[in-house]
């Protein structure tokens, strides 16, 4: 009998590369499409998307706005905190992926799509695709916001979608960390709560709602250090006018060290649990 | 079947050999060896923890065994897993599909991730419907659905590929009777047209009403298989059961029958409530015997009745283990968390 073939518990199962290019790209589309379904028949979890910008762009320029700018006056603290919003748009969405992610390992879904022949990585893929979608609509209210309440473009229009980019791909790489918290804790509901204590100290110890300058000294240079800081001054630079290049470069470096570090972490921890 | 993959020359779809899985202490499976012929429905019985639903995943390539071979459709699970996927169906104890999607959406998707074609991945999404009776609720999310709807659209699912071997791991836990019978019959109508179907079942009545053979389970290893007839009879003999015309003479028709003194029967009982005498048999000649007896001594009979040991009591004997904690309704059977505390067999 064929069942002769004697396999020890070293060897692994074969490639999931031998799946065709083209197989891979369908299956990627079918699991987009399976996302983007779940925002349909559940238009709220667009909320954050949608209305966190309006809710967060007006609260911060109308209530802190005043008293943070120092006298420049709220048109001034629009110019200021709108890169920073922005900056920080992506961090809320990106959570929203390792919730996504616990959400179907806790169900059978996952264990359905793994005994089909389709790449495991593809349902990661896709929901990395639709939510950085997500986060291109969320930036897109955002700016306009931002118009209607008075943001001026001291630069041109490829800089603002260069900005818009930046956010985008450094939104991306954090999309990882969230995917291996997502996939480490038991509930969706713990990930949140996890979530929330990493991004509040980095979202609040940055330069995104006031210049760090005003902080004290052991904050500030936490500041320094902090990607959002040099996303929100990229983003300010890119929008406002002034020298672009270092804060740039800070943030691609990070976006690639943080994608470099996470993604294999993640995909491995992937690879064993399912 | 439509198509398969399978060689026609192969009489097993499923064979397992020495298969092994330990979680630390914990041995869910423990040198299981079994087959499953094509065309057929193997039922795979056993308590919580028993490792049933550790050998399906294990079959349907979820986990990888510490040790031993599987060889699922002529494909070896842990060195063509890719292939085999493709042959292959499941249904869990828990509705694997895609809660805020529509029921047709959940199977045009499962189309799509095996390669149908747009129109192909339509029509077979509709022609399930049809069959599994959810055209009206096709439309709606599956989060609307009753228990029986979902299980119904999760067996669905794991159709829409015409896999050559269904696995259907604890199928009706947790369903009232009749959606447990809508699900009985659609898994016969299955294996009527040649799927081959490994069932697991914490349910004596499920399996000798869907399985053709059946295998035994306890702690990991397989203690008992075989057709069900021939698993019963290798548990225990007949018992006659003898019905007086007079419920009073119950106790005097077991009175007599001691007397008596035939050979190699022991033991006649009066079951009151039922009005009957409970006579063990060992073979047809004491039957003949027991009946002859009373007939001289004059006993009016109103009904008699062989009966063969039930599952339950079939698990009892096999494993020493009492029945009852058969049907507990806890956990999911999988995780080494459910150790199966019992007396061993």
């Amino acid at each position: 009998m064929s069942a002769a073939t004697t396999t020890g518990p070293t060897a692994r199962p074969a490639a999931e590369g031998r799946i065709p290019p083209r197989a891979h790209l369908r299956h990627i589309g079918a699991l987009t499409r399976r996302n983007l379904l779940q925002i349909k028949q559940d238009p709220q979890s667009m909320a954050d998307a949608v209305l966190m910008p309006i809710v967060l762009t007006l609260l911060f320029v109308y209530v802190f706005g005043g008293a943070i700018s120092g006298g420049g006056g709220v048109d001034a603290y629009v110019n200021y905190i709108l890169p920073g919003l922005m900056a920080m748009g992506g961090l809320n969405i990106a959570m929203a992926v390792g919730t996504g992610v616990n959400t179907d390992m806790a169900t059978g879904v996952m264990d359905r799509f793994r005994t089909m022949p389709v790449a495991r990585s593809s349902v990661l893929i896709a929901k990395i695709v639709v939510e950085t979608g997500r986060m291109l609509v969320s930036t897109a209210v955002l700016l306009c916001v931002g118009f209607l309440i008075g943001l001026s473009v001291g630069t041109s229009a490829p800089n603002v979608l260069a900005a818009v980019a930046l956010s985008t791909v450094f939104g991306a790489s954090l999309m990882w960390i969230f995917i291996l918290i997502g996939l480490s804790l038991k509930t969706a509901q713990s990930v949140q709560g996890v979530a929330f204590l990493v991004l509040m100290p980095l979202q609040f110890g940055s330069s995104v709602f006031a210049p760090p300058e005003t902080m004290p000294g052991w904050l500030e240079s936490f500041t320094a250090y902090n990607p959002l800081s040099s996303l929100a001054d990229a983003a300010r630079a890119l929008i406002n006018g002034g020298p672009v290049a270092d804060s740039v470069w800070k943030t691609l470096a990070w976006t690639a060290a943080i994608t470099v570090v996470t993604a294999p972490l993640a995909v491995r921890k992937f690879r064993d649990k399912t | 079947m439509e198509h398969t993959t399978q060689p026609a020359d192969r009489q097993n779809a499923v064979e397992v050999r020495g298969l092994l899985k330990h979680y630390g202490e914990t041995k869910a499976l423990d040198g299981v060896d079994l087959e499953v012929r094509r065309g057929t429905v193997l039922g795979v019985l056993g308590p919580n923890g028993a490792g049933k639903t550790t050998l399906v995943r294990v079959l349907s390539t979820l986990i990888r065994p510490d040790a031993g071979t599987a060889v699922v459709a002529g494909l070896d699970v842990l060195r063509q897993p890719r292939e085999l996927r493709r042959v292959i169906g499941l249904t869990g104890q828990y509705a694997s599909v895609d809660e805020k999607l529509s029921g047709r959406e959940n199977l045009y998707m499962i189309g799509r991730l095996l390669d149908l074609p747009r129109r192909a991945a339509r029509a077979r999404a509709q022609e399930l419907l049809e069959r599994f009776s959810l055209t009206e609720a096709a439309g709606r999310a599956v989060g609307t659905y009753s228990g029986g709807m979902r299980r119904r659209l999760d067996l669905a699912a794991s159709m829409i590929g015409r896999p050559a071997v269904l696995y259907l791991d604890e199928p009706t836990t947790g369903l009232d009777p009749r959606t447990r019978n809508e699900v009985w019959s659609e898994v016969r109508a299955l294996a009527r047209e040649g799927t081959t179907v490994l069932l697991t079942t914490q349910y004596m009545e499920e399996a000798e009403q869907l399985a053709d053979e059946l295998t035994v389970f306890d702690r990991g290893r397989v203690i008992a298989g075989g057709g069900i007839d021939e698993l019963k009879a290798k548990v225990g003999g007949r018992t006659l059961q003898i019905r007086p015309a007079d419920p009073d003479e119950l106790h005097r028709m077991v009175g007599a029958l001691a007397q008596a003194g035939l050979s190699g029967i022991g033991g006649a009982t009066a079951d009151e409530t039922g009005g009957l005498v409970n006579v063990p048999l060992l073979s047809d000649a004491q039957l003949t015997a027991v009946i002859g007896l009373l007939g001289e001594r004059g006993f009016a009979i109103a009904g008699i009745d062989t009966h063969l040991p039930s599952l339950d009591e079939v698990f009892l004997a096999v494993t020493g283990q009492k029945s009852s904690s058969l049907r507990r309704p806890a956990g999911d059977g999988s995780g080494p968390e459910n150790a199966f505390e019992g007396v061993a067999a």
